[in-house]
């Protein structure tokens, strides 16, 4: 009995080890590295996810890219800055990928870039958004698709000047992201709004704040105009205590990525009317293209998009389109084949500028409103990126390279 | 400064000191009675707040208004008691006779499974609870607005503290938790039914931390990082209070509270420091706590290595292993020569927790502190002065011995559970300034660029630097735990009375322990910053000092080699399992419970068992 089973798996064995090679007949496919704090920032990171993994299947079911398959190698970045360039390391001499793209915190977006530059390997910042990356820690092996800190807060501070707002106060997270996009709002502030000055600020570390003494010393300091970066957990039990003591009744609120459903959709009901916020209003976008996303995404996943959903399925078709021209993956070709280059997008033609390597994606800039149960955007336009880059001499004389 | 501003900050403290009374105030009682400081605690205020997140919407809509609202709380509250009792069959209750060090690890271990089980059965993203019905509007307070269930909540916590004093003082098991607290055998001894008094005292407890977390679902949107948030600040109240004190708890969760309220007036960022500052201050001023008394400490809790005799040929042993380790770089590819690295750094690490832990008896639970202090160290002189790897690496050695000086200091005063506690607070106050000051250390982003110098770049060379110095100083260790300094420290650990009367001063003696084996793990600390070119906070955090306490399991304490194989199998383990699977902090949880139930000599210790079993 025993003998005769063993045969079996023995034959089985053969069979599957005979088997295998006809199935790799075909090129094998072209490895790309991801890395996301999927655990930790789930609730961005898990819709851009589903977001690649959309693309990928479509590009695939396609044929791929030069007649190989894509093959997108995911992993966990630990949301911690070591741990990301760990896993990246192990991406790159294990797994052998050709490229990185991904993760969300910024200070680990600083990291990745570092990394980046000592391993000579191309690095795609989807997500992270501090100016560094592309400015003062940019270096050429870097690219970045989303608009920055500088331009978002930009867009923002063109709205603010109607208000007439002059005293500001600023609350963001106290870790690279926040800071970055408080100098930029510090910065543009003053050039902008003549007479500006800013009366309180309040740094609560990431995911730790005390929304109760945070309201009250803001509150305190009387400000007519609000400057938030807060977002996740630390912006729901803001936005709640900040409703309860009325803090945003008598002041114009500016706040970065609230009008993104992932950070919108948990405030549910108390959703701060009024406030001026970079965001995604998904349901109300009328072009075909995007169109066509949203219905193929709720489709595959029974669930509306975020902006991650979006970001995830316009970075693997933009690396698809790099892959396609440079020809190759290698590196320099790589580089040479994103510098300076248009690509068409879900939202519209994007530009990848070469001197610092930061993509001329927009944002949509609107007010908060109640629709029903959740929260939505209104009077909102898009704001094609271009227009509100850093300078070229503002890039000159940080960039290193 | 506006009075009534200072009004409205002080009764923010005491909400906040209010919610944590009442999460605490179980935490105590548990340890009073089992003797076991439950990490887990926080997770059970977790999965408090989940529950009542999700649990309290449904019963809304039945729309019997507040009576729905608060039967939900209390209805959360108890299936977290029901969860607590089965922690307590399942696990505790083995491991009541165990050394701390074990039940320590035995409750991260729930914490890791109950970190990935929250999000598989609730789901990533955070929830919001909703609003007390007939408390949405706000009540003014000197003419500023004031969220009135802020108010029930600083009610609650007074009533918790009634009641619980009520149950303690008129209950038949009140008397017998307050009896088991003094002297636990002697409870046993009176005929008590113990397994009914624990698995009544864990409900209790767990009921509280549930009610806790629930109680904050109208003010915090239940998320997955609640529970180590808590339970640091949960520890400090407890320790600070005296360990098994409701009424010291109470004390120290106003004193906290106030802190923190007026704590971010003045240090706006540096609101994480101030609370483990203020438990080192209380620590170095009273070893006890406010209420707390001193632990019966005996020779009965002392684990760790035992005198063997010497293997025959072990400096063949060594050869061979030299040899191992000089020709690995013929056969390795450069990712593999990666892992190897990392495997040396943790050897090193582990083993210089080895000399606290297995020779002197001195469960630190900080030892992040020593490793991360190395890194940081490098790191700073890489950054701040631009020095080369040859002098970062010394300096950081120096910060990490010089930090040892410090802490071992306040740390060599105190024993058993305090002592554990102290080396924690330590490593979380310079996991806070690492954090927070972010002028100099880079906050959350850490430092990047810190690479080895041209010569020991690229894997081969690097792998050999770390290979030598992990060797030397390995077998540094080694000689000073042979020689007669170890053998003192082992009398100290064995029994602190006769050492003490033979002559030997034992304080000197742990000190002296603390700095070289603080130096120890700074050079692996500042290793570990040139091989990965960037250091974070999370060096310092709670997480890399179970790791090393978990690596220190998994070989054996008894045994000298234990940690050095601890760490191999499990860095191995965990870059093969990773990749694989999300749930590795739910594979790591189990492991740690199972190794803690199952083989609690460790591999090393259980294959020597064996071989003396034979023999």
């Amino acid at each position: 009995m025993a003998t005769t089973s063993t045969i079996r798996w023995l034959a089985l064995g053969v069979a599957l080890a005979l088997g295998s090679p006809a199935v790799q007949a075909q090129p094998a496919p072209i490895k790309i590295g991801e890395l996301n704090s999927y655990a930790r920032q789930a609730a961005f990171t898990v819709p851009y996810r589903d977001g690649w993994q959309l693309a990928l299947d479509e590009i695939n079911a396609k044929g791929g890219v030069l007649g190989r398959k894509l093959e997108i190698i995911s992993r966990e970045d630990g949301a911690t800055t070591g741990d990301a360039t760990r896993v990246a390391d192990e991406l790159v001499s294990r797994e052998g990928v050709s490229l990185l793209f991904g993760s969300f915190l910024s200070n680990v977006g600083v990291a990745m870039a570092d990394f980046a530059n000592q391993k000579k390997i191309v690095y795609i910042a989807a997500e992270p958004l501090t100016d560094a990356i592309t400015m003062g820690q940019g270096n050429r092996y870097t690219f970045r698709i989303r608009p920055n800190n500088t331009m978002q807060v930009g867009m923002l501070v063109d709205q603010a000047k109607a208000s007439g707002a002059k005293r500001w106060a600023i609350v963001a997270p106290n870790y690279e992201y926040g800071q970055s996009a408080a100098a930029a709002f510090k910065r543009l502030i003053q050039e902008r709004i003549p007479g500006a000055e800013i009366v309180a600020e309040q740094y609560p570390a990431l995911g730790k704040i005390e929304a109760g003494p945070t309201v009250s010393a803001l509150e305190q300091a009387k400000p007519d105009g609000i400057f938030n970066v807060l977002f996740g957990p630390d912006l729901t039990q803001f936005v709640r205590e900040g409703n309860t003591r009325g803090l945003f009744e008598k002041a114009t609120v500016l706040s970065l990525l609230t009008g993104e459903p992932e950070w919108l959709l948990p405030l549910k009901d108390e959703v701060p009317e009024g406030w001026t916020v970079t965001g995604y209003p998904w349901d109300q976008i009328t072009e075909p293209k995007h169109k066509a996303f949203v219905d193929a995404y709720r489709a595959k996943y029974n669930d509306t998009p975020r902006l991650g959903s979006l970001l995830g399925y316009m970075v693997v078709y933009m690396i698809r389109d790099t892959i396609e021209r440079a020809g190759s993956t290698d590196t320099e070709a790589l580089i040479k084949a994103l510098e300076d280059a248009k690509f068409d997008t879900v939202v519209g033609p994007v530009t990848m500028r070469g001197i610092d390597n930061q993509s001329s994606m927009g944002a949509w800039v609107g007010k908060l409103a109640l629709k029903g149960a959740a929260g939505g955007m209104t009077d909102w336009a898009y704001k094609d990126g271009t227009s509100f880059m850093p300078t070229e001499g503002e890039v000159k004389a940080v960039r290193k390279d | 400064m506006d009075p009534s501003f200072l009004a409205v900050q002080a009764l923010s403290g005491l909400s906040s000191a209010s919610s944590l009374f009442i999460t605490a105030c179980g935490l105590t009682i548990v340890f009073g009675v089992t003797r076991i400081v439950n990490f887990a605690h926080g997770s059970l205020y977790m999965i408090g707040a989940y529950t009542a997140a999700t649990l309290v919407p449904r019963l809304l809509e039945f729309s019997f208004g507040p009576t729905s609202f608060w039967a939900g709380i209390l209805l959360s509250a108890l299936i977290v008691g029901i969860i607590g009792v089965i922690i307590e069959v399942l696990l505790l209750r083995r491991i009541y006779g165990a050394p701390e060090l074990f039940q320590l690890l035995a409750t991260f271990g729930v914490v890791l499974v109950v970190q990935d089980l929250v999000i598989q059965i609730f789901g990533p993203e955070d929830i919001l609870g909703p609003r007390a019905p007939g408390l949405r509007a706000p009540v003014e307070i000197l003419g500023r607005r004031f969220p009135s269930y802020e108010l029930v909540l600083i009610a609650a916590g007074p009533v918790v503290l009634g009641l619980v004093w009520l149950l303690l003082r008129r209950t038949r098991f009140g008397v017998l938790v307050r009896a088991a607290t003094q002297d636990r055998d002697m409870v046993a001894s009176l005929g008590v039914n113990q397994a009914m008094l624990f698995t009544g005292t864990l409900f209790l407890g767990a009921f509280l931390a549930g009610l806790g977390g629930a109680l904050q679902i109208p003010r915090v949107s239940a998320h997955a990082g609640m529970d180590l948030s808590i339970i640091a600040e949960a520890f400090v109240v407890t320790v600070v209070g005296g360990m098994g004190s409701v009424p010291g708890a109470f004390l120290a969760a106003l004193v906290i509270g106030q802190l923190q309220a007026f704590g971010i007036l003045i240090f706006p960022k540096s609101t994480l420091v101030v609370v483990f500052l203020l438990m080192a201050v209380v620590l170095a001023i009273r070893p006890y706590g406010f209420f707390g008394r001193a632990e019966i400490v005996g020779g009965t809790h002392a684990i760790g290595i035992a005198s063997h005799k010497p293997l025959p040929g072990r400096t063949y042993i060594l050869l061979v292993v030299i040899a191992a380790l000089a020709a690995f770089p013929l056969v390795a590819d450069a990712y593999l020569l990666k892992v190897a690295t990392e495997i040396l750094i943790f050897a090193l690490f582990a083993f210089s927790l080895q000399l606290l832990i297995g020779v002197g008896g001195l469960v630190s639970f900080g030892h992040a502190a020593f490793f991360g202090l190395g890194a940081y160290g490098a790191a700073l002189a890489v950054k701040w002065y631009g020095a080369s790897m040859e002098t970062a690496l010394p300096l950081g050695l120096a910060l990490a011995a010089l930090g040892a000086m410090l802490i071992g200091a306040f740390v060599v005063r105190l024993s058993g559970i305090y002592l554990a506690m102290m080396t924690l607070a330590a490593a979380q106050i310079l996991y806070a300034v690492a954090f927070q000051w972010v002028d100099v250390t880079g906050g959350d982003n850490g430092i990047v660029g810190v690479w080895p110098s041209q010569w020991a770049s690229g894997p081969v060379p690097y792998y050999a630097l770390t290979a030598a110095l992990t060797l030397v100083t390995v077998l540094l260790l080694r000689r000073i735990i042979d020689a007669p300094f170890g053998y003192a420290l082992r009398a100290a650990r064995d029994s602190e009375a006769r050492a003490e009367a033979i002559g030997l001063r034992i304080r000197r003696h742990r000190w002296l322990a603390f700095m070289i084996s603080g130096a120890a793990a700074g050079l692996a600390g500042g290793l570990y910053a040139f091989s990965r070119g960037s250091v974070d906070p999370s060096l310092l955090g709670i997480s890399t000092s179970v790791d090393a306490l978990t690596m220190l399991l998994l070989g054996g304490i008894q045994t000298v080699t234990g940690p050095l194989i601890g760490a191999g199998v499990l860095h191995f383990l965990r870059d093969q399992i990773m990749p694989l699977t999300s749930y590795w902090r739910l594979v790591l949880g189990l492991s740690i419970i199972a190794m803690v139930l199952l083989f609690p000599r460790g591999l090393v210790g259980t294959i020597r068992h064996w071989q003396e079993q034979r023999a």
